[in-house]
């Protein structure tokens, strides 16, 4: 049988061994504390290298090292570990390093708590650390999603140099769903790295590097960058679409709250609502190409469980020509459909 | 069956995760969309644990369980956080062998199977659980006994496969004392 | 004609773009004969901190990365893992190796990481102007002690060898000077003990250099030297502080 029941944890793990992967290096922090344990556990059997690392901090920088070296790498964490790592990040970005980092996301600012956020958004999408940079973010919705996307990580960082981060949740990683492990459209195979540093035998010397005191030569690198973003901008955005063929009140939301989204859809079709659902899967590019044509959306309710920061991009998607309205929770609270549902009818969603 | 909403709540160590854990990977061998939710973290640490189920013929959209059709209690303080949520003519069973209170509510099927003095009538007070899972598909039919032992020899590892006749016999008790 | 002094091929072309008196070149050419020596040019992946050696691999003609401030030893980790038959180093001041990268230089000892560290205590911050270091004396002046140090306010300096060597996966720690040929001759043989441990798979290794900052002292070089072997080395002893049973 090649269908498993994983945790959203382990499956992040299932996917990085399947993708070829075999470094990880990590720190504890709920709700995550799966993926270090399944590294810790699995790669002993394939040859992998597996550290608990001294800190977040240590943790990012071995992943740069390994990066660094030409190997498939990834590291986890949950909110303000992420915090933590963002310096690393800002500088795998600079030097163009691939690598995959899971964010298994809990409710914030400070320490929080570690029930299921969805607050790490702006983080993630608009930097996060220092300086003009991007990630690729995937915000997979269900477990399967999770293997799926992480797989798809390796290769995308592999492809473009960059970091790509999976932005989970608490709810997300620790649940449980039956995953197709086979049949997977397999997108694991490896691209040669001529640039990585594996010492100069045979070739001129290489060095990777962050620094850059001309200002000329650092607009070259940002502008090098910039035009990486738009060819990412232009290929890879992701979203799915649920029950828009018709639909003139519409919801907008990523990750575990898109699935009670769904739900809200479900009930307000009973209604006789015409609602339907735009779930970006990709929330850096933001798909804005599932904005370009809603033509007959009366009013669009976004909903995540922060205080309102996909909300933005959705703004500007629509250039504000049609109403953007939010609902969200904070502090690990999971919004319901019902409640949901309530607002559609609040806001004029009314059966045809 | 459309969609079944399961809670099975105790104390940590009763065995409350497993028993929710082969629900859904007996749905799974069913062929259905199965989820299961584990309550994590510090509730974790000596207060109660507790897991949801969730068993679909369709793609479960939210996962989220308010309003769960059974519920299978293994204490007092489980009882407490989940009576209310049961759906109305929803099951609910309890452990009455650590259960001492008394649900208030009158529109639920109530089971009260004394399932920790079963288990030591069958040697092992740890089959409690299983004791208790067996009323329950005995009661609703969510899942098979097969399928239940079928996960069961999938699941546990091979030091503990010696465990599958008594879980076995512990799953059979359960389905013919269903109260 | 026979050659019988010339330029390491380790080293580029490229000047030193260093304070005058700064000593960074003595040391860096030292590191050069070395991987010369053992001719491991080719497999040697050098990591560069943050500070006046930022820019390694202007002067060195092998691979180099550039790592964030004070994290060289966990970047040098993740190399090493990766390619277990290169020879990794990591090139750190004070203040990047010693403060702001003390944990990951002391879990990387901890893990037994089988890499070289090179360290070079000046007492001071070197690029940003002479800032306290943690390893500035007590009573140093510097931009920021500017009435000395005062253990009761900054702290006391301390001493980065001593705190390894305990370690298990620790193969050779050592401390040097480069105030004249003789200490110049024993750091170059440190040094190269410490990459023949490396290599050997014995362990982490890390040899401190005691150095000079003349410009950011506010003395010329050969004061500065001067002030070296009367107050610095007398505070930090020099010998070998851990050592594997063999000679190189």
């Amino acid at each position: 049988m090649s269908k498993k029941l994983l945790k959203g944890n382990e499956a992040i793990g299932e996917a990085a061994i399947k993708a070829n992967c075999r470094y990880y290096f990590g720190y504890p922090i709920t709700p995550q504390n799966e993926i270090p344990e399944f590294f810790a556990k699995e790669f002993p059997r394939v040859g992998g290298v597996f550290i608990q690392a001294e800190s977040e901090i240590a943790a990012i920088n071995m992943v740069y090292g390994a990066a660094a070296a030409g190997a498939r790498v990834m590291t986890s964490s949950s909110s303000p570990g992420i915090s933590l790592k963002m310096e690393g990040i800002s500088y795998i970005a600079a030097a163009e390093l691939p690598c995959v980092i899971a964010n298994i996301m809990r409710g914030g600012p400070g320490l929080g708590g570690i029930q299921p956020a969805q607050s790490d958004y702006f983080q993630a999408t608009k930097g996060g650390g220092h300086g003009d940079y991007r990630m690729i973010v995937f915000s997979p919705a269900s477990v399967q999603e999770l293997y799926n996307l992480t797989k798809k990580a390796f290769y995308l960082a592999d492809y473009y140099r960059i970091p790509v981060m999976i932005l989970g949740d608490g709810f997300l990683g620790q649940m449980m769903e039956s995953v197709e492990m086979d049949g997977q459209n397999d997108t694991c195979e490896p691209i040669p790295k001529p640039w990585a540093i594996t010492g100069c035998r045979g070739r001129e010397k290489q060095y990777i590097n962050t620094l850059y005191l001309v200002p000329e030569e650092l607009a070259e690198l940002n502008d090098r960058l910039q035009e990486k973003y738009r060819q990412i901008k232009n290929s890879e955005q992701a979203y799915e679409e649920y029950y828009m063929e018709d639909a003139d009140f519409v919801l907008v939301s990523f990750g575990i709250a898109a699935r009670i989204c769904k739900e809200a859809v479900d009930l307000a079709r009973d209604k006789g609502i015409r609602a339907g659902l735009i779930r970006p899967i990709t929330l850096w590019p933001f798909p804005e190409k599932a904005f370009a044509d809603l033509t007959r959306a009366k009013n669009i309710l976004n909903v995540e469980m922060n205080a309102g920061q996909m909300v933005e991009d959705v703004k500007l998607a629509v250039s504000c020509k049609i109403p953007v309205h939010f609902y969200g929770c904070t502090g690990g609270l999971l919004p319901s459909s019902k409640e949901i549902v309530n607002r559609i009818e609040m806001l004029g969603g009314t059966p045809k | 069956m459309e969609r079944s909403d399961m809670v099975i709540s105790g104390f940590g160590g009763q065995g409350v995760l497993f028993v929710g854990f082969l629900l859904a990977y007996a749905g799974m061998l069913e062929g259905n969309y199965v989820c299961w939710i584990p309550s994590y973290g510090v509730e974790m640490r000596g207060g109660t644990a507790h897991c949801f189920v969730t068993i679909a013929n369709k793609e479960v959209s939210s996962p989220i369980v308010d309003r769960p059709s059974v519920v299978m209690v293994f204490n007092n303080p489980s009882l407490e956080k989940f009576e209310t949520a049961v759906t109305p003519g929803g099951h609910l069973f309890i452990n009455s062998s650590l259960v001492d209170i008394e649900p208030k509510r009158s529109d639920l099927i109530v089971h009260r199977i004394p399932a920790s003095d079963y288990a030591n009538e069958l040697g092992n007070s740890k089959v409690a659980n299983i004791i208790l899972l067996g009323a329950l598909i005995q009661a609703t039919e969510v899942v098979s006994i097969d399928n239940i032992y079928l996960a069961l020899q999938e699941i546990l590892p091979e030091k503990k496969k010696k465990m599958l006749p008594l879980n076995y016999e512990a799953l059979k008790f359960g389905m013919s004392n269903l109260v | 004609m026979s050659v019988i002094l010339k330029k390491p091929l380790s080293l580029t072309d490229k000047k030193f773009h260093y304070c005058p008196g700064c000593t960074h070149g003595v040391i860096h050419r030292l590191i050069a004969e070395i991987i010369d020596e053992y001719d491991i040019r080719e497999q040697t992946i050098g990591i560069a901190p943050v500070g006046c050696s930022v820019f390694l691999d202007w002067y060195f003609n092998f691979d180099i990365i550039q790592a964030a401030h004070g994290r060289a030893p966990a970047v040098a980790t993740g190399v090493k893992r990766v390619l277990t038959e290169n020879v990794v180093f990591t090139y750190q001041g004070d203040g990047d190796l010693a403060s702001i990268g003390i944990a990951e230089l002391i879990h990387a000892a901890a893990r037994g990481e089988n890499i070289t560290i090179v360290f070079i205590n000046n007492a001071c911050y070197g690029m940003t102007g002479g800032q306290m270091a943690p390893t500035t004396l007590e009573k140093q002046i510097t931009t920021t002690t500017p009435y000395g140090r005062d253990h009761k306010t900054s702290g006391s300096p301390f001493f980065v060898p001593e705190l390894l060597t305990n370690m298990h996966g620790v193969g050779f720690l050592s401390r040097r000077a480069i105030n004249n040929p003789k200490n110049i001759v024993r750091t170059k043989k440190s040094l190269k003990t410490a990459f023949k441990v490396q290599m050997e798979g014995l362990g982490f290794s890390l040899v401190e250099i005691l150095s000079i900052c003349p410009v950011n002292w506010g003395m010329d070089p050969q004061k500065s030297m001067q002030w070296l072997e009367d107050n610095i080395i007398p505070h930090y002893p020099l010998g070998d502080i851990k050592m594997p049973d063999f000679d190189v």
